[in-house]
């Protein structure tokens, strides 16, 4: 279809895919869930993914095919993604019959204006029969009344609502003479007084509904043919009804009421939004407990109208907490129906494999790791796959929606297929690099939905000259570099650590990080701590590692939340007062500023980003330290890793330095370091107290890689290349080369049983 | 957004561009930075990107819409070889748009 005086390439993805989890041992059962567009059938296969990377000078991409019939040839069907977020509370007698009646809600608009968007409704959307609050094209607040689609009555304020002001909105229909009104009052805390402070508008209903089946919905309305429509952007506090018609005073009072004193006799329900905050639950305070669900995860643990700068935790003060934010374009689970179910076999070794799905020539890859057996043998080197980094990155728009990201890639962005295809389907959901279309920050991300970019063949945005990989793709350098060298290694995830903690790495004598491993719960970083405390060896293979901090849902599967407080690189600022993850109550944001630098786990911690070139690193003076020799052996450069496919050198993309303030041990060997870069690098937010002229690459000391080793006094050890582009010089050259040399001369002394001493111990 | 505006001032740090491009130096002196900050920088709508038609070997130029949903532009009588090429076919293309004048070095 031709638009303006262009065209637009037609480049459809065809098939989508995801599992219900992204790891599994043997005997354990994977559910995997597709959607065709075009195809009707499509066949299905597993695969292991050894390197992703299609660079035509990369190493040559690999996947191995595994005898496992998945069955198959599979039905194509097309199944959509609803995104939106709302309460429902399904119906219930206490609802029927309600001819008089106040519905009312305090609410906080951030789009209005933008489309229909519904406040507070109950109708049947096959009939059209039932009443709706809503805020209509123009942004002004609306009431109708309908016992059928045909038979429809409404009035409005007139007067459109202001974005980000709080109003008590109000409908009222009063029996048997069908008046109806609606209102808008300003509330505070907004300091300025409103130009229309209260507006009330009048009505008749025609015809009043009756014996209407249908469940009570807030922020959204059932649809027909989806399971909801006009879906509300904005922050809504309790949201009620009563069966009788309140003055305005009354309403403004029963605002203010606190849960459990609600014995009004004309309560229907009241739903009150700071309790539970954790929970996907709406909470009635009313006798009759009329509990409700929220679907695809609105934004809890926000402030509402009660919240100030008193405000600052929802665990201390949950009543100034008493709000929900929806978006239009929240998800949660995409919800689709099960094609086929795979059983891992026995036997099969561990690795990361993944379900590839095709037709023709369209292809899905759902990312699968397959973990050894619980209590079975294990490899003493374990790979952790950094899956909550690659929730977190999930379908991310940076490239798409950041004007900035052309200034530091340092070059024009490239658009493929997939980035084309998500620029057309925001409904494949957002991610923590992402704002919501109201432009509130995404604090959850979740992998029940098809995750484009978490796939082999992938090229990205941020990589760098050459192969150009992020995350997923860039991890695979890792795991083809493990397989040339030929060790036997097992591939974990981070979900593994997160729910089984220590358990499931004290069996390891080596763990070996992705390229980019920066997402970590509290579980993980303990166990991974406990792990390097007890003699573990850790390789930390990346850069910007234990960045942010993250929580896990308590009960909902899949779905990380991340608020990035105070500072740090990235998309969007909470709003004060909203620090606190509303999953877990844990203050969110850096580890850094949770008092767990990166520094006291591997030794360094992140300083520095950049996506055009890297460059080398320079070995010191402590890299001839008789502690490090086994790391060098073989390699006489001084200048290590001046080659690569993620920007042409070892040092780049995201740098981590040591700095001992932070934790770095003091007995840690900085082996080299990188000198130079580019001025689109440049010092992270927080190493920024004072904003002066030359921060950036080519003058800033600061921004460097340090790789570094160190011993702890369990007999373990730490080897960190603060550098993301590391993995893609492993991979230059077909693995054969220096870079790939030290990190195999690191794994295999790692491997080793005997302890490393740990500088200035006394042996007894 | 950018506050500085590209003038005919700045036509020697196009041509240190184009020596940057050919030698494959990726270190910009200062002003060099300014006008490729400038011309990199604003709002996502209307802005040149490449499209790949096979990857790693060619593209296509587009230009992004700016409203997620919307799809990517494909801007007719553009095909590049090499990232090379498409950057400095797409350099003049900027200078046009920021001071109304061909690039002539």
């Amino acid at each position: 279809m031709p638009k303006g005086a262009g065209q637009q390439r037609e480049m459809r993805v065809r098939i989508l895919a995801y599992a219900d989890r992204l790891s599994a041992r043997p005997g354990e059962a994977v559910e995997i869930k597709a959607s065709c567009d075009g195809p009707v059938r499509y066949e299905a296969e597993l695969v292991r993914i050894v390197q992703g990377d299609i660079n035509p000078d990369g190493p040559g991409y690999r996947e191995d095919a595994v005898d496992v019939d998945l069955g198959g040839p599979f039905e194509g069907r097309l199944q959509p993604i609803h995104t939106g977020s709302y309460g429902i509370v399904e119906d219930n007698e206490a609802f029927r019959d309600l001819s008089t009646f106040t519905a009312f809600a305090a609410i906080w608009p951030t789009m209005p204006g933008e489309g229909p968007q519904t406040i507070i409704a109950r109708r049947d959307p096959h009939t059209g029969a039932g009443f709706e609050l809503f805020l209509n094209d123009s942004g002004v607040l609306e009431f109708s009344v309908a016992a059928s689609a045909a038979v429809a009555s409404s009035v409005s304020t007139e007067v459109p609502l202001q974005a980000q002001r709080w109003y008590l909105v109000v409908a009222t229909l009063s029996a048997p003479d069908g008046r109806m009104t609606v209102t808008q009052h300003r509330l505070p805390p907004h300091p300025l007084p409103a130009p229309v402070a209260t507006m009330t508008r009048e009505g008749w209903a025609s015809a009043v509904p009756t014996d209407v089946a249908a469940p009570l919905t807030v922020a959204a309305r059932p649809a027909a043919d989806r399971p909801a429509e006009r879906h509300f952007n904005g922050r809504l506090e309790r949201p009620s009804l009563y069966a009788s018609v309140l003055s305005l005073d009354g309403m403004i009072a029963r605002l203010e009421v606190g849960s459990g004193s609600t014995g009004d006799d004309d309560l229907v329900a009241a739903w009150d939004f700071s309790i539970d905050i954790s929970s996907h639950r709406m909470v009635d305070v009313s006798h009759r407990r009329l509990d409700g669900g929220l679907v695809n995860l609105p934004t809890r643990g926000v402030t509402g109208r009660h919240g100030n700068a008193d405000a600052f935790c929802w665990r201390q003060t949950p009543e100034r907490y008493a709000a929900i934010h929806f978006h239009d374009d929240d998800l949660y689970d995409a919800g689709w129906e099960t094609d086929f179910a795979l059983e891992i076999p026995n036997g099969l070794r561990s690795g990361l494999y993944a379900v590839r799905l095709h037709a023709d020539d369209d292809e899905f890859y759902v990312p699968l790791a397959v973990l050894p057996p619980r209590d079975g043998p294990k490899a003493a080197a374990a790979f952790l796959l950094p899956t909550a980094s690659y929730m977190a990155y999930a379908n991310n728009r940076i490239a798409l929606d950041v004007p900035e990201t052309e200034i530091v890639i340092g070059r024009l962005l490239e658009h493929n297929k997939h980035n084309l295809f998500m620029q057309e389907h925001p409904e494949l959901g957002l991610c923590f690099y992402d704002v919501h279309n109201d432009g509130s920050g995404v604090f959850y991300s979740s992998r029940l939905r098809p995750v484009v970019d978490m796939q082999p063949k992938i090229v990205g945005a941020l990589g760098g000259t050459g192969s150009n990989l992020w995350q997923f793709n860039a991890d695979t350098h890792i795991l083809g570099w493990l397989e040339h060298c030929g060790e036997r290694f097992d591939v974990i995830t981070d979900e593994d650590l997160h729910r089984e903690g220590l358990s499931l790495l004290e069996n390891y004598r080596v763990v070996l990080t992705g390229s980019h491993p920066e997402y970590h719960s509290a579980a993980m970083l303990d166990a991974l701590e406990a792990f390097v405390h007890r003699g573990g060896r850790f390789m930390y293979l990346g850069g910007n590692g234990f960045y942010w901090r993250i929580s896990f849902h308590p009960t909902l599967p899949g779905v990380i939340e991340c608020r990035k407080s105070e500072v740090g690189i990235r998309a969007f600022a909470p709003l004060p007062g909203e620090f606190f993850a509303s999953f877990t109550g844990e203050y969110t944001g850096l580890w850094r500023r949770n008092g767990r630098p990166p520094n006291r786990l591997v030794g360094v911690g992140m300083v520095s980003q950049g996506f055009d070139v890297s460059a080398p690193y320079r070995r010191t003076q402590a890299s001839r330290d008789a502690r490090a020799a086994f790391i060098f052996e073989g390699v006489d450069d001084e200048i290590i890793g001046d080659f690569g496919l993620s920007g042409g050198g070892a040092a780049g993309l995201e740098l981590d330095a040591v700095d001992h303030a932070l934790g770095t041990p003091e007995h840690a060997l900085v082996l080299a370091s990188s000198e130079r870069h580019t001025d689109v690098y440049l010092m992270t937010p927080e190493d920024i107290l004072d904003p002066v002229p030359g921060l950036g690459g080519t003058e800033a000391d600061i921004i460097r890689s340090d790789m570094v080793f160190f011993e702890t006094p369990g007999g373990g050890a730490v080897f960190s290349t603060g550098s993301i582009a590391w993995a893609g010089s492993m991979a230059w050259n077909g693995y054969n080369n220096h870079v790939a040399a030290i990190t195999a001369n690191v794994l295999r002394r790692f491997i080793a049983p005997e302890p490393f001493s740990f500088p200035g111990a006394t042996a007894e | 957004m950018s506050r500085y505006r590209i003038s005919e001032a700045d036509k020697v740090y196009a041509a240190e561009f184009k020596r940057n491009l050919d030698a494959g130096d990726w270190f910009h002196s200062p002003g060099l930075q300014r006008v490729l900050n400038a011309m990199r920088g604003g709002p996502s709508a209307g802005k040149y990107v490449l499209v790949v038609d096979e990857p790693f070997r060619r593209w296509s130029l587009g230009k992004t819409p700016g409203k997620r949903g919307d799809p990517i532009e494909i801007v007719p009588g553009h095909r590049f070889h090499s990232l090379k090429e498409a950057e400095w076919e797409v350099f003049k293309l900027r200078w046009r748009q920021h001071t109304g004048e061909t690039l002539s070095l």
